[in-house]
């Protein structure tokens, strides 16, 4: 298990050196960011609608597709130069490939989640401050499905035609689960709502979390059989 | 009396293995095996199954058919300990364009498990005439470098089989020179080496075997023959003929 988690943390150390010395993913991803968040900003009537009404689907609107262009690139850049086919041959557990694949895309998701947090409170003026504990959980815990499944997701993606078409469409039916129960429980934080009102939300975002990790290390194998 | 002579276990046993896509056999049943210190140079042309059959050699494709002897023991591809034990050097370098020569090697070399990665590195970047570009990404580094790099990759671990797919594509005479001389010193050291390629020249001159490789079959496999004329007319006719 030990060696496992140190090839996962060698495979994850690389995949974030080459993303931060190319920054190609992370600056279109925080590109994309300020724009979604500007648009919806702008596109609301707030003498209609108040922010605090629209706002948590909004920003897990963003969280969701600014990720998206982060997990393309995570096999995307495997496919250089066949550099795949030495992390297959080399002695690392199919397992530790994708727990490294995995770190490496929490790291990413994790940094653009961060930039796009204030600049959502900055845009719809919501007072996070009074709820950054509770909210940045509710974050972690719904990233952690999310990227688990991309992850694997973008496994099976890389090799098709159109990857980076692929990818949404394979993951956004399995993403409605944990983006709602995402959305309610922001809501309800917004709202100022007791945690009894957010349990069951909370445990369909753990369960779906433990679900789709156990799967996506069962499978894994699987995805990179051609 | 005089005691027999104990034949030396093959390093590699291939038997009747088999690889489809879909309709096409890429692979339909090949055989061999290599002793310490063979070199197999597999002649055929485009589209024969040669990249089919490294691939399953290196465990990165699954045979549908046959079975792999590495060492003596049935090759597990799911298996790390033996996937270690070796090194692919591919028409594509395997290495990430934007880490340095070092960093590309420290990589592989933490993956294999090497007690002193940075030192190994360090090692097989001076053994390759790469020390001046060790700071140099690869993506700035010449085809002729990049395959250097290429090769001081895959033998970074002192694998005991190398299997080469097409290694002197794009090479210019320099860097085709030291691939050559890296060949001589892997047969040296009685490694075993299979090595595909088009270059009929090229192949004569390092194997001590050779197979014709045609529709995913080996129409001839032997020791090299020692009548190098009679051979090309025999793969011209294999081509021609398949």
């Amino acid at each position: 298990m030990g060696n496992v988690v140190a090839q996962a943390l060698v495979i994850a150390a690389k995949d974030v050196r080459l993303e931060f010395r190319t920054r190609t993913a992370f600056v279109s991803a925080l590109a994309f960011t300020a724009l979604v968040l500007a648009i919806f900003n702008f596109a609301r009537d707030p003498t209609a609608v108040a922010a605090i009404d629209v706002a948590p689907g909004i920003l897990w609107i963003t969280f969701c597709f600014a990720g998206l262009l982060g997990l393309n690139r995570a096999f995307a850049l495997e496919r250089e130069n066949r550099a795949i086919d030495g992390l297959m041959l080399a002695p690392v557990s199919r397992s530790a490939l994708y727990l490294g694949k995995l770190l490496a895309n929490l790291v990413f998701v994790g940094l653009v989640e961060a930039v796009a947090l204030p600049l959502f409170a900055l845009f719809f003026n919501v007072p996070l401050w009074p709820i950054l504990a509770p909210l940045l959980g509710v974050i972690a815990l719904a990233t952690i499905g999310f990227v688990a499944l991309g992850t694997l997701l973008s496994a099976i993606a890389v090799n098709t035609r159109f990857a980076e078409l692929m990818l949404p469409v394979l993951m956004l039916p399995f993403l409605v689960p944990p983006i709602t129960a995402a959305v309610q429980v922001t809501s309800r934080l917004f709202a100022g709502r007791s945690f009894g009102e957010m349990a069951a939300w909370l445990k369909l975002l753990v369960g779906y979390d433990i679900v789709v990790l156990a799967t996506a290390i069962l499978v894994f194998d699987f995805t990179l059989d051609e | 009396m005089v005691a027999a002579p104990v034949a030396e276990p093959a390093v590699l046993d291939v038997r009747a293995l088999a690889r489809a896509f879909g309709r096409v056999r890429a692979l339909d049943g090949v055989d061999f095996s290599l002793r310490r210190g063979d070199v197999l140079a597999v002649f055929g042309p485009n589209g024969a199954g040669k990249s089919t059959l490294l691939r399953i050699l290196a465990g990165i494709l699954r045979a549908d058919r046959g079975e792999v002897m590495l060492g003596g023991a049935r090759f597990d591809r799911t298996d790390p300990a033996q996937r270690r034990r070796i090194g692919l050097i591919a028409h594509a370098s395997l290495c990430y364009d934007f880490l340095t020569a070092a960093e590309n090697l420290e990589f592989y070399a933490r993956l294999y498990g090497l007690a002193d990665p940075r030192g190994a590195a360090r090692a097989a970047l001076e053994a390759a005439g790469l020390a001046d570009r060790a700071g140099s990404l690869a993506v700035t580094m010449s085809r002729g470098l990049v395959q250097r790099l290429a090769i001081a990759r895959a033998l970074l671990h002192e694998p005991e089989l190398v299997l080469l797919d097409e290694p002197f594509t794009g090479l210019d005479q320099a860097a085709a020179a030291t691939l050559r001389a890296e060949l001589e010193r892997l047969r040296e050291r009685r490694r075993a080496v299979v090595l595909v390629t088009h270059n009929v020249e090229e192949g004569l001159g390092l194997a001590t075997h050779v197979a014709i490789q045609v529709r995913g079959r080996f129409a001839e496999w032997g020791p090299r023959p020692a009548d190098a004329a009679a051979f090309r007319a025999r793969y011209a006719a294999a081509v021609a003929g398949g």
